[in-house]
């Protein structure tokens, strides 16, 4: 029989039940192996539940540092009888099962293109320990041992992280080890060794490993919001949660113990939206985190923002949608809702972060935009970037970057005599100037509304009031485009054909499919957008290939439907390619996708010069 | 609507105030409500409020949902920043605009539509959170700026101007404020500037979660006979409890109270609220029984009107979340920035 052999690049998936306490132990797992120098990229894959339903964890080792979801399992470590045919099958062939075989399980229920390693985990644990909640726990523990040896992970690195986890709780410490040595004993003496195998290298450098809903928070900080408001919703909450967190270390007075941030759990969507539009009106820094079904809520109020010109953050973590959807799943399904949310005319910067990294650097940079275009900004991240940790890039800051707080009238300058019109297009680019309420006794106070106005902010529903006003919307739109980010290219290494046009959390399995591809001699340019409004890179860069396939994470093709809308493109250049089922999309995904559509349109691919 | 400008000679009022501006200054534009609405009336008595209070103008900020009542944030306070948010949510936009700076003096200003149907969830839990502002319902039982269906303040069988009986329950603002956790809560008639003006005083004055639920007749649908919500059926039935003289932190205490039905009620701020009792089992400092007293009242077909509680020691949102004497939006980069040394920490925390 075949036997899959890899080193330092093959996935392992763990089938649990939630809440049985598998989740640290699989962590651990992941760590050890990137302690070894080795890039792992784990994602937890959960269902709505607190308890019982089964979860698993899936992880991605990989040696080159493709952090996206390769697709395929390799070994699956079979710890939930719930889900055991649908985890048998996943299996590869050639590849490996693991699992409790405390029970016996009839040969018809197993494959014969697989390697099965059983090891009696129950049996192990009721014989060891007399604690219900320890037979459960240390299970956990002893299956990761055995996997040590079974994968030649060096024990050496579990040990160092049971002792930074159970500083200066000893008898934690020791029970532990007792724990993964017993699975690893075990493993030595009655497991048949595998040919995955986990080697020494120093390949992770001075990567971070954390998760997108952190690094967003922290972003939040150091852009340096004092107000968050919010209303829980996975897969948004940790947010919020992460920024009281940091906030607590790094945002309290050391001397009075005062804070110099205010958190707000909101009754709900429209609370939370309101409480932020209600900072930014006042020249805070104001942010929410929420989900699909809280964007909806926010609808109404998100329509007032843009119509007054309020400042106010929203980082959007999506996932499966309509209505409640998946909601543990994830998607990239709220481009088009966020884009034109609320009713009217309305139109809305997103900006698109494909990692922790940006995560951070996007809400703190969502948090400047917002201010010097007096608007929403939404930040679109989604459920694999948010609640996974991912290996990226150190955060990195430039202490002598400022705020830029946009254009905001000073009391000297009302003082000075300065023509003050709260609507008023005064540098051309559609930006007015606001003031902050309680500016100046008798100059700069105006009232805000949601009804039309004339340039001076007073109520009008002259035809031409409105016109200018929305022209002038449109003007600052158009300003918008140089300053979100501009896309990243990925060029083939030949002149190509054929593009692929991504976004988000697509981006790390995209830079796997992009080699594998060109390793069958299918050489694509690959633009990551980063930012709606569109810029013009993105127009040209469609016109300049005869088919250009969007990858997206949803249904109905959205970005392309705002490509096509936003960015006037040739609408028969684009093909649409999606990946709905609420999983992380795959890099075997895209790279079939597109084998398959580029041999459809019939060009055979050379090696040399012009290629597909 | 009221056309004609007022002219600025004849003014009954250009008397400074000790922060040197006259009762003009806190004028706003010319109203656009109906002649006779009560709403106009409230918008004076505010006026009269901030001006004897001696408050600059421009440190007031006021909010409001949507409906007529609504729109009168334009019609005084004219150099103070406004916000007419929407319908129902103005609760969240003034929680918002305080925790960004806890300076200014907030006065929302909504309608019984705005905050007993659609936003009576953000009128509890606004009252919940002890947010620092004055809010007022200026309640007339309909929705005015749609043209007159009953709003959720409506009495059960009072009838509306096409003749329609209202065959759901009220809401009764007041009590649900008190529910909530309102550390001021009292009930106005528009018609009545004698009682409403001190009230608005003291309530400005007061440091939390202020309502005024204020009976404010809609002239143009819900004034005819069979409404509850009438000129004539609220002074038939509004039951005073008290009288009420504000007296804020700096003043003397000058006029002369005849023995016996005076309590005074020492505010946070020191400002003190004597109030003159007109029934004398009425404790205003007993939420309790404030409830049950409402009620009986209320069973009785009497509108009861007064302060109706204050909790003297009231804490509002920014104490209990423990932030900076500094508001929020003053903050800099060098105050809210943790640098590049302290992310270098954290990015080693995560490896
Ligand atoms: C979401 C939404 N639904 C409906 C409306 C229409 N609307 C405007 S004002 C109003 C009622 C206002 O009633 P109230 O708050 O009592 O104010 P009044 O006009 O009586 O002073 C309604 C329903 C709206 N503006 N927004
Ligand atoms: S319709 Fe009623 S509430 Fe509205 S302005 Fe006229 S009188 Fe006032
Ligand atoms: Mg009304």
């Amino acid at each position: 029989m075949q036997k899959i052999e890899a080193i330092n690049d093959f996935v392992v998936k763990f089938a649990n039940i939630n809440g049985s306490g598998s989740a640290s132990a699989n962590e651990l797992f992941a760590r050890a192996i990137l302690r070894m120098g080795v890039p792992v990229s784990p994602r937890n894959i959960f269902p709505s539940n607190i308890q019982g339903l089964p979860t698993w964890f899936e992880v991605r080792v990989t040696e080159h540092g493709y952090l996206g979801r390769r697709g395929g399992v390799d070994l699956m470590v079979a710890m939930n009888p719930q889900s055991w045919e649908q985890d048998v099958r996943e299996i590869d062939p050639g590849g490996y099962l693991f699992y409790d075989s405390s029970k016996a399980v009839p040969r018809s229920r197993l494959r014969s293109d697989i390697h099965v390693l059983g090891m009696p985990l129950t049996e192990i644990c009721n014989d060891t320990y007399s604690d219900s909640r320890e037979r459960q726990l240390f299970k956990n523990i002893i299956y990761v041992g055995a996997l040590t040896t079974l994968l030649d992970i060096d024990p050496q690195e579990i040990e160092k992280l049971f002792g930074e986890q159970y500083k200066g709780k000893e008898k934690l410490f020791d029970s532990n080890l007792q724990a993964l040595n017993l699975g690893r004993e075990y493993a030595r003496q009655h497991l048949k060794p595998i040919a995955l195998k986990v080697e020494r290298r120093d390949r992770v450098g001075d990567m971070i490993f954390t998760d997108g809903n952190s690094a967003a928070a922290l972003g939040c900080i150091y852009g340096g919001a004092t107000v968050c408001a919010w209303y829980p919703i996975t897969p948004s909450s940790s947010v919020p949660e992460a920024f009281e967190r940091y906030a607590k270390k790094l945002r309290t007075d050391p001397v009075s113990g005062e804070k110099r941030y205010s958190i707000v759990q909101a009754e709900d969507e429209l609370a939370s939206i309101g409480m932020v539009i209600g900072a930014g009106w006042n020249g805070a820094r104001a942010f929410t985190s929420t989900s699909g079904p809280g964007i909806s809520l926010m609808a109404e109020f998100i329509g007032l923002a843009y119509f007054a010109e309020i400042p106010a953050v929203l980082i959007n973590v999506q996932r499966g949608g309509p209505s409640t959807g998946m909601p543990t799943r994830t998607q990239q399904a709220d481009v088009l809702a966020c884009a034109y949310a609320s009713h009217g005319d309305t139109k809305h910067v997103l900006l698109f972060p494909e990692d922790p990294y940006e995560c951070f650097e996007m809400s703190a940079q969502a948090l400047d935009l917002a201010e010097r275009l007096q608007t929403p900004v939404f930040v679109m991240t989604d459920l694999d970037i948010g609640m996974n940790q991912r290996l990226c890039r150190p955060f990195a800051w430039d202490d002598s970057r400022e705020y830029d707080r946009g254009k905001v009238m000073t009391r000297e300058a009302l003082d000075a005599g300065s023509d003050f019109g709260r609507y008023l297009d005064v540098d051309g680019d559609g930006i007015p100037y606001r003031t902050y309420p309680g500016t100046h006794p008798t100059k700069g106070g105006y009232f805000t509304r949601g009804t039309t106005k004339n340039a001076y902010a007073v109520y009008s529903e002259a035809g031409a009031d409105y016109i200018y006003n929305m022209q002038r919307l449109r003007q600052k739109f158009e300003t918008a485009k140089s300053l979100v980010p501009l896309p990243v290219l990925t060029a083939a290494r030949y002149p190509a054909r054929f593009a692929a046009i991504l976004y988000g959390s697509t981006g790390p399995a995209m830079q796997e499919a992009l080699d594998a591809l060109a390793e069958q001699g299918i050489y694509i340019n690959a633009l990551r957008v980063r930012a709606f409004p569109f810029q013009n890179e993105i127009a040209d860069f469609i016109a300049a290939h005869s088919k250009v396939f969007v990858f997206e994470q949803n249904f109905d093709g959205q970005l392309t439907t705002l490509l096509i809308n936003e960015a006037h493109v040739n609408p028969a250049s684009l093909i649409p390619v999606l990946h709905y089922d609420g999983t992380p999309i795959t890099a075997r995904f895209i790279t079939q996708e597109i084998a398959e559509r580029v041999a459809r349109l019939n060009v055979r691919p050379l090696r040399e010069h012009m290629v597909a | 609507m009221t056309y004609i400008a007022k002219p600025r000679l004849h003014h009954p009022s250009l008397a400074k105030n000790r922060v040197g501006f006259t009762r003009r200054d806190y004028e706003g534009k010319i109203s656009t409500l109906c002649a006779g609405c009560g709403h106009d009336s409230i918008s004076a008595s505010i006026i009269q409020a901030c001006w004897e209070l001696d408050i600059e103008p421009h440190r007031v900020a006021k909010l409001s949902g949507i409906g007529c009542s609504s729109k009168t944030p334009d019609y005084f306070l004219g150099n103070s920043h406004g916000f007419n948010t929407v319908h129902g949510r103005m609760p969240s936009v003034l929680t918002g605009a305080y925790l960004a700076n806890r300076e200014l003096i907030y006065l929302g200003v909504s309608g019984d539509g705005d905050s007993a149907s659609i936003g009576l969830g953000q009128f509890a839990h606004v009252m919940r959170r002890g947010v620092n502002m004055t809010y007022l319902v200026e309640n007339n039982g309909v929705y005015g700026l749609t043209k007159g269906q009953f709003s959720a303040t409506a009495d059960k069988g009072s009838r509306s101007k096409k003749g329609q009986s209202n065959n759901d329950a009220p809401i009764d603002l007041v009590t649900l404020a008190l529910v909530m956790g309102a550390t001021f809560v009292a009930r106005g008639f528009s018609g009545d500037k004698t009682q409403l003006v001190p009230l608005l005083r003291a309530a400005l004055a007061h440091q939390g979660a202020a309502v005024i639920d204020i009976l404010s007749p809609c002239i143009t649908f819900n004034n005819h006979s069979g409404s509850t919500k009438s000129y004539d059926y609220v002074r038939e039935h509004n039951e005073a409890v008290n009288r009420l003289d504000f007296i804020p932190l700096r003043e003397e205490i000058t006029a002369d109270y005849a023995a016996g039905e005076l309590v005074a009620v020492r505010q946070h701020d020191g400002s003190v609220v004597h109030l003159r009792k007109l029934h004398a089992d009425y404790d205003p400092t007993d939420r309790i029984r404030a409830m049950s007293y409402i009620q009986e009242h209320a069973a009785r077909g009497e509108v009861v009107t007064g302060l109706l509680y204050v909790d003297p020691e009231a804490a509002d949102l920014h104490r209990q979340l423990g932030t900076v004497e500094q508001p929020l939006n003053t903050l800099g980069a060098a105050e809210l920035c943790p640098g590049s040394k302290a992310l270098e920490k954290i990015n080693a925390a995560l490896r």
